[in-house]
């Protein structure tokens, strides 16, 4: 394990501090430092040479790291995903990045037949260390497929690791653990906090910490609050508002959906007795399922109420118009805690 | 030669061997011939030795799978010239991603006979280690495996390795005419031109994708699509093992120098079903099939080698004593194969230790040794722990 001391070190001679950056700069700083760090990490994508990618993620890593490892593909993202897979077996660390959620889907057989499978086929001869960036969610006021949150599709695929950073901190740091994992990563950014701010210990350790442990962001005594990516935030806020009324919530980032740690919620929820999931995705068989059936058979006795879910419905994400009904919003939690509280 | 498809055009073949087995000299193939005749009759009787065991194996592996021993087989009977020919034009240092046909292929890199017939047994999903041979094991989903080939050109053009004829390194890549329909395989030939890869586009064209056969796939002669791309496209006489063996090593010599991507058609005809679950007889005639017998990858080598006097009776004996024994050993290895125990399912999943996978595991193996837990998720919780 190195730590970002030491990588710092040997690129500049001193340690790199902290920095209040943005998640999305975070994410940038994140790749620039495992690039520095392995020269067989590389970035794959449209648009992320010149132009520094759409939300401008890879913004100056070609002018640093030249063409061979910036490359602008060709607008296909199967084949993003497909020749990843080659690279990797040559190994080489791609790190792809999908432009936009809804842009996967031609990718979707490679990263699940393909990408999820290659070392079980080979009975672990072969690794495919491979991310696949994905900016995920909605909230920015896009048109159709620029929204979506599209992750239990892949978190029911044996084979790939799915998490999704919910601060410029854990960004920075766990882009750079998944690109050190062996293992595919399916790496979810929240999009619509891109822009938010945050203070970043740039000589972090980097470990492999981030991509399995939930965190406790909160912590609280009345009701558990279990979210991720951009829905911490929301879970955040709404902890603020109960506190106003008298009842305390405790708040736990999942980081990842696979692995989910459930012995992090579980052991919140023991001492709660009430749970209540957030994410953007459709709660109909999305990661909250999960997480209730988890969390119910395990804390059955300590459940002061059925495990309840917000998160989007059962429909196509909506029009930008109407996106705002369809986010779980602070609002929506609320109601759900006290749907909690009522039983 | 020329030969027709099914609008009755004229598509310009490349023909070194008649099918009665004598040397075409066609005005504008020298250089072809050239290379064709710088094998020397050893060599000319390693490729008949190979044709023939695989052959062999074909005829092993779907009895096999008659008797119930193998889940499927897809054979690769009548293709033998198409892949063993190609084959030989490979250098140790390449690397080829076959689709699941390629059993003369494998034959030549020298991927184990029981091994090639894992997957086929349901024993493994792949079978050997990719890198022992630089032979990917088989891919199923059509043309998926073309991404990757592309793939690791690009990385072999990243590692600096020479740009050689003889001392680079060249991607292969096999696949079908039903896969030219897929989109991973226009997408490959995308990424391949626009990086200027060092990669071998090699379509076997046997006319049929199971039941389709090749005018549903298209309209225009298949070598074209290459063209249409950007690279280098031939088309050759698939059932002609001088010619495939020629065009390819133009190829991946072209590869090995940094000059870019090709693509060969070889033209053939699939002898055998699509695979064991395939009834040919609902979909095409028995005249066709015959019509193809009479054109057969191993008579043609055979007949130029005897009439080249390089072929005896004790050689073919020899060849046919290799094959009894490559048969013996077939059926004993793969009645051998059963899989590993039940547990085995569990590994290799992912690379590092993941919670899901270690809780499930952890209680599955429990509930296999007759004592299941009466709380599941508290071993699984324990496991998941233990995984971090």
């Amino acid at each position: 394990m190195t730590t970002m001391a030491e990588r710092t070190q040997t690129t500049s001679g001193a340690p790199a501090g902290t920095r209040t950056l943005t998640l999305g700069k975070a994410v940038n700083e994140g790749l620039r430092a495992a690039m520095r760090h392995d020269d067989k990490v590389m970035l794959m994508g449209e648009d992320i040479g010149p132009l520094g990618g759409v939300f401008r993620v890879t913004d100056g890593l070609q002018a640093e790291f030249g063409e061979e490892r910036v490359v602008d593909t060709p607008l296909a993202e199967s084949g993003i995903v497909g020749t990843a897979v080659g690279l990797a077996m040559r190994g080489y660390r791609p790190v792809c990045e999908i432009q936009f959620d809804g842009f996967v889907f031609p990718a979707f057989n490679q990263i699940t037949t393909q990408l999820a499978k290659m070392h079980n086929r080979t009975r672990g001869a072969v690794q495919v260390p491979v991310v696949v960036r994905i900016p995920y969610g909605g909230g920015i006021g896009a048109v159709e497929h620029h929204s979506e949150s599209p992750e239990a599709l892949f978190a029911h695929t044996a084979g790939l690791r799915v998490v999704s950073p919910s601060t410029p901190q854990d960004a920075y740091t766990m882009i750079q653990e998944a690109i050190a994992c062996p293992d595919p990563v399916l790496f979810f950014e929240p999009k619509g906090r891109y822009w938010a701010k945050g203070e970043v210990d740039l000589d972090a350790e980097v470990g492999s910490s981030t991509l399995d442990a939930a965190r406790v962001v909160r912590a609280g005594t009345d009701v558990t609050l279990v979210a991720y990516g951009p829905s911490v935030e929301t879970a955040l806020k709404t902890a603020d508002a109960l506190a106003q009324e008298g009842r305390s919530a405790e708040v736990v980032d999942l980081r990842a959906v696979s692995p989910m740690d459930t012995a992090t919620v579980v052991t919140s929820v023991r001492r709660t007795g009430r749970c209540v999931v957030i994410h953007e995705a459709p709660v109909f068989f999305g990661a909250g399922a999960e997480i209730a059936a988890r969390v119910t058979e395990e804390c059955f006795y300590a459940l002061e109420a059925p495990v309840l879910r917000v998160g989007g419905f059962h429909t196509p994400y909506p029009v930008a118009k109407h996106e705002h009904d369809y986010l779980p919003s602070v609002d929506r939690v609320l109601d759900a805690v006290d749907r909690a509280f009522a039983h | 030669m020329t030969t027709t498809n099914g609008s009755n055009e004229a598509i310009p073949t490349l023909q070194l061997l008649d099918p009665e087995g004598r040397r075409v000299t066609t005005r504008g193939t020298k250089g072809y011939r050239d290379r064709a005749a710088a094998l020397t009759a050893e060599d000319l009787r390693g490729m008949y030795r190979d044709m023939v065991l695989t052959r062999r194996f074909d005829d092993e592996a779907t009895s096999l799978q008659r008797q119930g021993e193998l889940a499927l087989y897809a054979p690769s009977r009548g293709q033998e010239a198409a892949q063993v020919g190609s084959a030989y034009a490979l250098r140790p240092q390449d690397f080829v991603f076959p689709s699941y046909r390629e059993h003369g292929v494998l034959q030549v890199r020298g991927v184990d006979t029981v091994d090639r017939l894992r997957f086929f047994r349901g024993s493994d999903h792949g079978g050997w280690n990719p890198n022992e041979h630089n032979a990917q094991v088989y891919t199923v989903v059509i043309g998926a495996h073309t991404l990757h080939a592309v793939g690791y050109a690009m990385g072999v053009q990243r590692d600096g390795t020479p740009h050689d004829a003889t001392d680079g390194t060249a991607v292969i890549t096999y696949f079908g005419d039903g896969a030219t329909s897929q989109g991973d395989v226009n997408e490959a030939m995308v990424y391949a031109t626009v990086n200027q890869a060092p990669v071998v586009f090699f379509l076997q064209n046997n006319q049929w994708a199971i039941s389709e056969p090749t005018t549903r796939q298209t309209r225009t002669p298949l070598y074209r699509r290459g063209e249409a791309f950007g690279m280098p496209s031939l088309r050759v006489d698939g059932n002609d093992v001088l010619a495939v063996y020629a065009a390819t090593q133009e190829a991946m010599e072209r590869a090995r120098r940094g000059e870019g991507p090709s693509f060969i058609e070889a033209f053939t005809y699939r002898m055998g079903a699509h695979t064991t679950s395939d009834d040919p007889t609902r979909y095409r005639t028995t005249d066709q099939e015959e019509v193809w017998r009479r054109r057969d990858p191993i008579d043609r080598l055979a007949a130029l080698l005897r009439a080249e006097k390089e072929l005896d009776d004790d050689y073919v004996a020899e060849v046919q004593q290799s094959a009894d024994e490559l048969g013996v050993r077939l059926r004993a290895g793969v009645r051998a194969l059963d899989g590993g125990a039940p547990v085995s399912t569990f590994e290799d999943v992912y690379a590092t230790p993941h919670g899901v996978v270690a809780s499930e595991r952890a209680w599955y193996e429990a509930y296999e040794a007759g004592d299941p837990p009466a709380d599941q998720y508290a071993i699984a919780e324990t496991a998941q722990g233990g995984a971090r």
